[in-house]
């Protein structure tokens, strides 16, 4: 060997350890604190990937215990399904390996520098090996191992293998002594098992403080989120520096066949037409093209037109299970709104944002700045807040139209709400490695706002019901009272029999009010009773329409006479006399209690200044709760056609 | 009045109130939102009335209507209010209005909150019928004022007899208590033989001017106001200057609420405006102190407080106090920022106000 090759081997050699210890900021390593609460964000993300990966419903513990005055030790242990024991010192101890560096898909593991890298903090500040004890299956032993890396060599090394005994069928348990400092607050272990628990109501979390403190985020929902697929990149979703390494790469030994097999949505035709547009002749190996070449192709990609890439690579949370993980936080919520915007699928990474937000929670307190809930890929993201797309999409709002304070109009409103943002992609732009903020693009801010103003439009409209209701109420249960007594004294002045007073109160009231009442039975369901009560001088004509939540089963609607179509159920030409009042009953089974909190109901007929706790109807502004099936290009047949040049 | 029977005003009280109920009656048979009128009792809807030379309420009125919780509270008050006057008249008894908020308190949903809120409803009802309280069998907690000097008062008594009283010579010092009728069927005034009425705002400056006989040294019929004064005080105020003749001044603190007072003797009060021909004494002068006078005799002073600006600014704006005299005096004392009670005049020893003050004052009033 050579002096240089000697020379050249050394320098990679330490790189290893060395860009650890010179990237720490970038990695999430750079205080103690924050080292901690990394370690179990990549251990967490870890286990709930693989519990998904493999179908299991996850069920995560974290430990931390407090071994001296900045020492820590960190269990993480998950009901995965476990690593076969050749494969652990791959998984756990080699920095940058994984499969999923070459996948087009979504998940969490791409947001983090992975497990390794705790591995190797650990190691580097406590001199401590990392114990893996991991099983794959009831049939199959579990194994205890003592992991430590050649920071020299970045290779693994297994110390003390054994096997022992475990009550767990499958899983992975972690524990990693390291540096650390433990705290609580807005950036915290806590918070982020709090977030985390929020997207992921399919996961039971429980997280045992160095005090001792133990707590449970159960779980709110037993369906897993749908198994997102892979795919190969879409030619207007990437970089000249990845079609460069993919041209080096492929297997194909013609430009148009590179393009139909390494990429989606392009078929012969299209690689054809690419070609043309690009001027790079057809029959040229990709092995051996030039930059100036690729970046004629790259030109080509925005020119030729081309079906978008496909959306089953993302996997949004969905807005059942965001009501359902928010519910379980925020058990008193007046009101959880949610949206899910059609996925984003038009140049650059396949995108998709969901939003929700949180209203009248007793844990809000009114004066406060509402919380800001911020997912990438149902990862909680909790540092650089102020640069953060989600967080500048929510100040450019105004949100004194949406009756929340606000200060100038712009900047975090304050009020009794939260707002959750959750972005999912196969390639998330973060603004730094460290993957703590969603960078600014144009495109994503904007699917932001629409998704979050939809959400705050639904807010105003049931504080403003409320505010409207509360107050027809309060005055009901005075005139109620008081009127048929003004009616009685002066009868009784009079020695006269008491005046019918129905047609005063109804021109007192001057509404038509909607009041619904939910009662909830184990094993029955939700019993739903709207009655409609006309508080107006003259008799009314209306159609009442009332939203059933979409994964419920409606029964025994009375009376029976009824439309149903998109989930709304519909009474039609309803009469209802001055002073009268008509009750409309039906039943949803199959939701947990929290699930059907309000109803929402909606009148029409009448003008919307005389509703009260309902909403006028408006043919279009009720927005599909599922997103609109994709258009389906022509362009598609050729996908499916496989092409042999 | 002598000529109607007690039962006839009764029954002429009974149709008034009786014709409020069947006006809400009809609202509820008719389908509308009962509702009352009622004359604004503010000083944004006072008028000066020639013929009495009192200030009266106005044109202006507002609508207690069903339509509002608070209107509709004051409607079934009023309902639960003449059903009780009705039984006090039918049963030939009378209250307090003391008694009467007590007794509210098993009006269920009517109930007042305190009794002032319960006290105005029986003057709303007095303005609404256009009767006095007296007729509804009503009567103040009696807060009367005192007087001394040489005046001879025929009262008749609970027993029916007839008590002649002359109210220097018959009393001790604390003077003769005016009781709450002071209407000529209970109280008549036979003779006087004194040069003014000088009526005082407290009590302290009353002993003052009884213990340097005053009363007699001046040929002064003195008066206690006792604070903002009674009905019947003011009453009785009125009488003694029509019947007899004599000049009426009033002895005051150099403050807004004082001139309140004065504004309710000489002018009529906002609160009893309906009636203030009956209560006012237009001819009444104002003696002191005024803001001049802290000046004037150098008095000790407390610095007006915020709320005494407000009521001063407030009385600029008072129909009752637009002459220069008023608007001078108010506007002097705001740049001053002090106010002067009366009894500050010992500063100057006690005898000073029956020997300087008040001879020099009168003097100046044409009284002496």
């Amino acid at each position: 060997m050579s002096i240089a090759n000697e020379l050249a081997e050394k320098q990679r050699e330490i790189s290893v350890s060395e860009f650890f210890e010179r990237n720490k900021h970038i990695l999430g390593f750079d205080n103690t604190t924050r080292a901690l609460i990394t370690s179990i964000k990549e251990g967490v993300d870890n286990a709930l990937d693989a519990c998904e990966e493999a179908g299991v419903l996850p069920e995560i513990h974290v430990e931390i215990d407090e071994l001296s005055d900045d020492e820590y030790k960190v269990v993480i242990e998950d009901n995965g399904p476990g690593v076969i024991k050749r494969e652990v010192p791959n998984v756990f101890g080699k920095l940058l390996y994984g499969s999923r560096f070459h996948q087009i898909r979504q998940s969490r593991g791409q947001q983090g520098i992975g497990i390794s890298a705790v591995v190797m903090y650990g190691q580097l500040t406590s001199g401590q090996p990392t114990t893996v004890l991991t099983r794959v299956g009831p049939d199959h032993p579990a194994y205890r191992l003592d992991l430590r890396i050649d920071t020299k060599k970045n290779e693994p090394e297994i110390k003390n293998e054994e096997i022992v005994d475990w009550e767990k069928d499958h899983g992975t348990r972690l524990e990693i002594t390291m540096e650390g400092r433990y705290v609580r607050g807005a950036q915290s272990i806590f918070e982020y098992m709090r977030t985390t628990s929020v997207v992921n109501p399919h996961a039971q979390l429980t997280l045992v403080e160095p005090d001792g403190t133990r707590t449970v985020f159960p779980r709110a929902s037993e369906d897993l989120p749908p198994e997102t697929v892979e795919i190969k990149p879409h030619p207007q979703g990437i970089e000249l520096g990845q079609l460069q390494a993919m041209a080096k790469n492929t297997e194909a030994t013609k430009i148009t066949s590179f393009l139909q097999k390494d990429f989606c949505r392009v078929g012969l035709s299209t690689a054809r037409k690419i070609c043309e547009a690009s001027g790079v002749r057809e029959d040229r190996k990709p092995k051996y093209l030039k930059t100036d070449d690729c970046k004629d192709l790259m030109k080509a990609f925005d020119e030729v037109r081309m079906v978008s890439p496909p959306t089953d690579c993302l996997s949004p949370i969905g807005e059942a299970l965001i009501r359902r993980g928010l519910r379980t936080e925020f058990k008193d919520a007046d009101l959880i709104a949610t949206t899910t915007r059609d996925p984003e699928v038009n140049g650059g990474p396949p995108f998709q944002v969901e939003a929700a937000v949180v209203y009248g929670a007793d844990k809000i307190t009114e004066e406060e700045q509402v919380e800001i809930l911020r997912y990438a890929n149902r990862v909680p993201l909790l540092y650089q807040r102020g640069g953060c797309v989600a967080t500048t999409a929510i100040e450019k709002i105004d949100w004194r139209r949406y009756d929340l304070d606000q200060r100038g109009g712009q900047g975090i409103p304050r009020g009794s709400a939260a707002i959750l943002v959750h972005v999912a992609s196969t390639n998330v732009p973060f603004t730094s490695e460290s993957k703590d903020a969603i960078a600014n693009i144009p495109k994503i801010e904007d699917e932001i706002e629409l998704a979050v103003r939809e959400c705050a439009r639904k807010m105003r409209s049931h504080i403003r019901k409320g505010k409207k209701m509360r107050k027809l109420r309060k005055k009901e249960n005075i005139i109620r009272q008081i009127i048929p007594q003004i009616a009685e004294k002066s009868a009784q002045i009079l020695d006269r029999d008491v005046p019918d007073y129905e047609r005063s109160i109804a021109n007192i009231m001057n509404a038509v009010m909607v009041t619904p009442e939910i009662t909830y039975e184990q094993g029955v369901g939700h019993d739903v009773k709207v009655r409609v009560t006309n508080y107006t001088s003259h008799g009314k004509k209306v159609r009442l329409i009332v939203e059933i939540p979409p994964d419920g089963t409606l029964e025994d609607p009375n009376p029976d006479k009824i439309g149903l179509e998109d989930n709304k159920l519909s009474w039609e030409e309803i009469k209802i006399d001055s002073g009268e009042a008509r009750t409309f009953e039906y039943r949803i089974r199959g939701l947990p209690p929290d699930d059907v909190s309000n109803v929402d109901a909606y009148l029409d007929g009448i003008d919307a200044a005389l509703i009260a706790g309902a909403e006028e109807w408006e043919e279009d502004t009720v927005p599909e709760t599922a997103p609109a099936p994709q258009q389906i290009d022509p362009d598609e047949e050729e996908i499916t056609k496989e092409v042999e040049v | 009045m002598s000529a109607i029977t007690e039962g006839e005003v009764g029954q002429a009280t009974l149709e008034e109130l009786y014709a409020l109920a069947e006006g809400v009656y009809q609202d509820f048979t008719d389908g509308r939102v009962p509702e009352l009128q009622l004359p604004v009792r503010s000083k944004s809807n006072i008028e000066f009335d020639e013929e009495h030379g009192v200030w009266k309420y106005g044109d202006s009125s507002s609508t207690r209507s069903a339509k509002k919780t608070n209107g509709a509270k004051m409607l079934l008050r009023t309902m639960y209010m003449i059903n009780f006057i009705r039984e006090m008249i039918e049963t030939n008894k009378s209250s307090t209005l003391r008694e009467m908020y007590y007794i509210s308190e098993g009006w269920d949903l009517a109930k007042f909150a305190k009794q002032s809120e319960s006290d105005k409803l029986a003057e709303d009802l007095e303005v609404v019928t256009e009767l006095m309280r007296e007729d509804f069998k009503l009567r103040p907690e009696e807060d009367g004022a005192r007087i001394l000097g040489d005046v001879t008062v025929e009262e008749t008594t609970r027993t029916g007899d007839t008590r002649v009283i002359n109210c220097r010579d018959d009393v001790g010092d604390a003077g003769y208590s005016v009781p709450f009728n002071v209407e000529e069927e209970k109280l008549s005034l036979r003779s006087i033989d004194c040069d003014f009425v000088i009526a005082i705002e407290t009590g302290g400056m009353f002993d003052r001017l009884v213990e340097n006989g005053f009363d007699e040294s001046h040929r002064a019929l003195l008066l206690h106001l006792k604070g903002q004064p009674a009905r019947s005080t003011r009453r009785l105020l009125k009488r003694l200057n029509e019947e007899f003749g004599i000049p009426t001044v009033v002895f005051l603190d150099a403050d807004p609420w004082s001139y309140r007072i004065f504004g309710s003797v000489a002018y009529g009060a906002i609160k009893t405006a309906h009636i203030s021909e009956h209560l006012a004494t237009p001819g009444a002068q104002y003696l002191g102190i005024t803001p001049s006078d802290i000046v004037n005799y150098d008095l000790p002073t407390d610095a007006l407080t915020e709320q005494d600006e407000r009521a001063l600014k407030s009385e600029l704006s008072d129909p009752r106090f637009q002459d220069d005299r008023w608007q001078g005096e108010i506007e002097f004392q705001l740049e001053l920022g002090k106010k002067s009670e009366q009894q500050a005049l010992a500063k100057y020893g006690l005898d000073f106000v029956t020997d300087t003050y008040l001879p020099e004052k009168l003097g100046e009033m044409g009284v002496l």
